[in-house]
C-alpha cells in the first residue's frame, strides 16, 4: 500500500491494518481513536499549544510519522537470507597483512581464541559494522559473497549480529512469559503466544534447574537466564549470526545449547577456551596482536578426543548433582 | 570546523561516548576541542583536557542550564574556529526532558542508555526525537533481547535517526561513530542559525527568587494542575 492512500482513508480502516500506528501516536503522548476521518485530518487538527507542551510540532510528528510508516512497510520486504558470511583480511597492530579470506555458514561454528585485549572485540566489530576497508583493520566484510545493503549497518531491525556474554542481566521487572511476550511484540511476529511457549520449553530444557511462565527475569539464576536468552536468541532474534563471549561457566546444558543455534541455522562465532566447546567448533581463529594469526580446521584427532573430554565433563556433572541434593563425596 | 551537539540525560555516558570518539578521531589526526556545559560541578573537563583535546567549561549555576547553553555556543563555536579545531563537539545534560540542545543544520546526538528503562525513549522530548544519531550505551550488561526492546522503542519515537549501540569502556562502535562525523556540516558561525525545538518557558516569580509558597506569591507565567476528576 502506498503512504497517501494510508492517510487518506478512514481511520478504522487504518488503525486494523496497522494497529502499531495507535502505539506510535501513544509513544507521543497523543491518544487517537478510530472514525471515520483520516489521518491526516486527525494531524491537522492536532492543538498547536498542545502538542508545544508535549515538545513536538506538527512538522516534525507528520516526518517522523512519515518514517516510521516507510520503515513499517519496508519491514515486510525481508532482507535476503544470509547464506554465507566472507571475512577478507587486512593487517595487524603492527601493519602485517592477515594473510585468509574466510567463509563462514550457517550451522557452522567458529570458536576465537586469544588472550584479552588480542583484538576479539575488533573481529566482532568488523562483522557488526561489516568493514568494508574502513576500520583500523583494514578487513572487508561480505554477505552471500557481495558488497553487503548498509541497511545491515543502521537498521535495528535487521541487526547482524545477535549477542550473548556473561555479563549480561536481565533487568527489567518483567515475568518470563511477559518479558518474551514484550519482545515478540517489539519484533512484530504474527504468533506471538506460540513464540512465548516455544521459547520457555527450551529455555527450560537448557537450564540445569526448572523456573516457571510467572518467574520475575530478574529472580533468575544465572544459568536459567542464560538458558532463557540462548532459546530467545534462537527464536525470537532475527539476526543471522549469533555471538557468544564465554558462557563456560554458565550453569546451562551447553552442547544442547549449541545444538539449538545450529538448528536455527545461525552462524555461530564464540570466544571461548573451554576445550569442550573449541573442539565443538568446524574452526578455531587464533587471534594475536590484533590480527588473526592462524585458522586451525576441526581434525580427527581432536574430534576423537571430545568424546573422553565429554565423559570427564559429565563425571563432573554428576558430582555437582550429587552437592546440589546435599549427598557427600567421600566415594567418587 | 564540524560542530556537533551531543545530549542525553544525566549518567547515560555522553562524556565516556565521547572519550572514545576522541581517541578514533585521534587515530585519524584531527584537531578537536570539546566543550562541557554543566549546572554545579565537573571534573569531566580535567578527563578531557588528558586526551590532549581543547577544553572549555560552562557551569550554569543558577540560570537554567539550556538557556544558558543557547547564549553562550555561538561564542564556543567562534572560540573553537579561532583555535583552529577541525572537530568542536558540545556535551550538555538533558536535565527536564524538555529541554533540547539541538540546532538545525547541526549534526545533534543523543545518549541514552539501556539501563535507563523501557518506558525512557518516550519520556524524552526533542533532545531524542530531533536527534540525527542517537546513541545507546551499556549494552554490554543488558541482555540481547531487552537491546532489541529498547532500540524498538528509540526507533519509534525517532524513526529517522540512525542507531547505534556503543559500549562506553571499551569503545566498541565508537570508530563507526565517527565514520558519520565525516558527513557532519562544515561551519565558521552559528549566527542565523536556529534551534531545532523552542526551550520550555517560565517567566514566573519563582525565576526572580520567590521562595514562598501559595497562590498570593504566584506572578508571571504560572499553570495549575487539573485537581477536578472528570465524569
Amino acid at each position: 500500500m502506498r503512504l497517501t492512500e494510508l492517510y487518506l482513508q478512514p481511520l478504522t480502516a487504518t488503525l486494523a491494518e496497522h494497529p502499531y500506528i495507535e502505539d506510535f501516536i501513544t509513544s507521543f503522548g497523543l491518544t487517537i481513536a478510530a472514525d471515520n476521518n483520516s489521518l491526516k485530518h486527525y494531524l491537522d487538527q492536532l492543538n498547536p499549544d498542545l502538542l508545544e507542551d508535549l515538545g513536538l510540532s506538527r512538522e516534525q510528528l507528520q516526518r517522523s510519522l512519515d518514517d516510521f510508516l516507510n520503515g513499517m512497510l519496508a519491514l515486510r520486504k525481508p532482507l535476503d537470507k544470509v547464506e554465507s558470511l566472507t571475512i577478507i583480511g587486512g593487517r595487524n597492530k603492527s601493519g602485517e597483512a592477515e594473510d585468509f579470506e574466510l567463509i563462514l555458514q550457517p550451522g557452522e561454528v567458529t570458536c576465537i581464541v586469544g588472550p584479552t585485549g588480542s583484538g576479539k572485540s575488533r573481529l566482532l566489530a568488523d562483522i557488526e559494522w561489516v568493514a568494508q576497508g574502513d576500520t583500523p583493520t583494514g578487513r572487508n566484510i561480505l554477505i552471500n559473497g557481495q558488497v553487503p545493503d548498509s541497511q545491515w549497518r543502521f537498521s535495528t531491525e535487521h541487526k547482524l549480529v545477535a549477542q550473548l556474554s556473561q555479563n549480561m542481566n536481565f533487568v527489567m521487572d518483567l515475568s518470563a512469559e511477559e518479558f518474551i511476550q514484550m519482545h515478540a511484540e517489539s519484533r512484530l511476529v504474527t504468533n506471538p503466544q506460540e513464540k512465548v511457549a516455544q521459547i520457555l520449553e527450551q529455555a527450560n530444557l537448557l537450564a540445569g534447574e526448572q523456573f516457571r511462565p510467572d518467574t520475575p527475569v530478574t529472580s533468575l539464576s544465572g544459568g536459567q537466564s542464560r538458558a532463557l536468552m540462548i532459546a530467545d536468541m534462537a527464536f525470537l532474534s532475527k539476526s543471522p549470526i549469533a555471538l557468544i563471549d564465554e558462557i563456560e561457566n554458565a550453569g546451562i546444558d551447553r552442547k544442547k545449547a549449541l545444538n539449538l543455534l545450529i538448528r536455527e541455522e545461525k552462524i555461530v562465532l564464540m570466544a571461548t577456551h573451554d576445550p569442550i566447546l573449541a573442539l565443538m567448533g568446524d574452526r578455531r581463529l587464533v587471534i594475536k596482536n590484533g590480527g588473526i594469526a592462524k585458522v586451525i580446521m576441526a581434525n580427527e584427532a581432536e574430534r576423537r578426543n571430545l568424546q573422553r573430554l565429554e565423559e570427564m565433563d559429565n563425571q563432573l556433572l554428576a558430582l555437582r548433582n550429587r552437592i546440589r541434593s546435599g549427598e557427600t563425596l567421600e566415594q567418587l | 570546523m564540524r560542530f556537533l551537539t551531543v545530549s542525553g540525560p544525566p549518567s547515560a555516558g555522553k562524556t565516556s561516548v565521547i572519550l572514545r570518539v576522541i581517541e578514533a578521531l585521534q587515530q585519524r589526526q584531527r584537531k578537536i576541542g570539546v566543550v562541557k556545559f554543566d549546572c554545579l560541578l565537573t571534573d569531566d573537563d580535567t578527563l578531557y583536557a588528558k586526551t590532549g583535546v581543547l577544553v572549555k567549561k560552562g557551569l550554569s549555576g543558577a540560570l537554567c542550564p539550556d538557556h544558558y547553553f543557547v547564549s553562550n555556543i555561538e561564542a564556543c563555536v567562534t572560540w573553537g574556529r579561532e583555535n583552529d579545531c577541525e572537530y568542536l563537539i558540545s556535551e550538555s545534560a538533558g536535565l527536564c526532558n524538555r529541554c533540547s540542545p539541538h540546532i538545525k543544520d547541526i549534526t545533534a546526538i543523543c545518549v541514552i542508555d539501556n539501563l535507563s528503562g523501557v518506558n525512557t525513549p518516550r519520556k524524552i522530548g526533542p533532545m531524542l526525537k530531533s536527534a540525527d544519531i542517537v546513541v545507546i550505551t551499556k549494552g554490554d550488561i543488558v541482555s540481547q533481547a531487552e537491546r532489541e526492546v529498547f532500540a524498538s522503542r528509540v526507533k519509534q519515537v525517532n524513526p529517522g535517526a540512525v542507531i547505534m549501540n556503543i559500549n562506553g569502556i571499551t569503545g566498541q562502535g565508537a570508530f563507526e561513530l565517527t565514520s558519520l562525523f565525516e558527513a557532519a556540516s562544515n561551519i565558521d558561525t552559528l549566527k542565523g542559525k536556529t534551534l531545532r525545538f523552542s526551550m520550555p518557558a517560565a517567566l514566573c516569580s519563582y525565576c526572580l527568587g520567590e521562595t514562598r509558597i501559595g497562590d498570593e506569591y504566584q506572578t508571571g507565567n504560572v499553570r495549575k494542575m487539573e485537581m477536578e476528576d472528570k465524569p
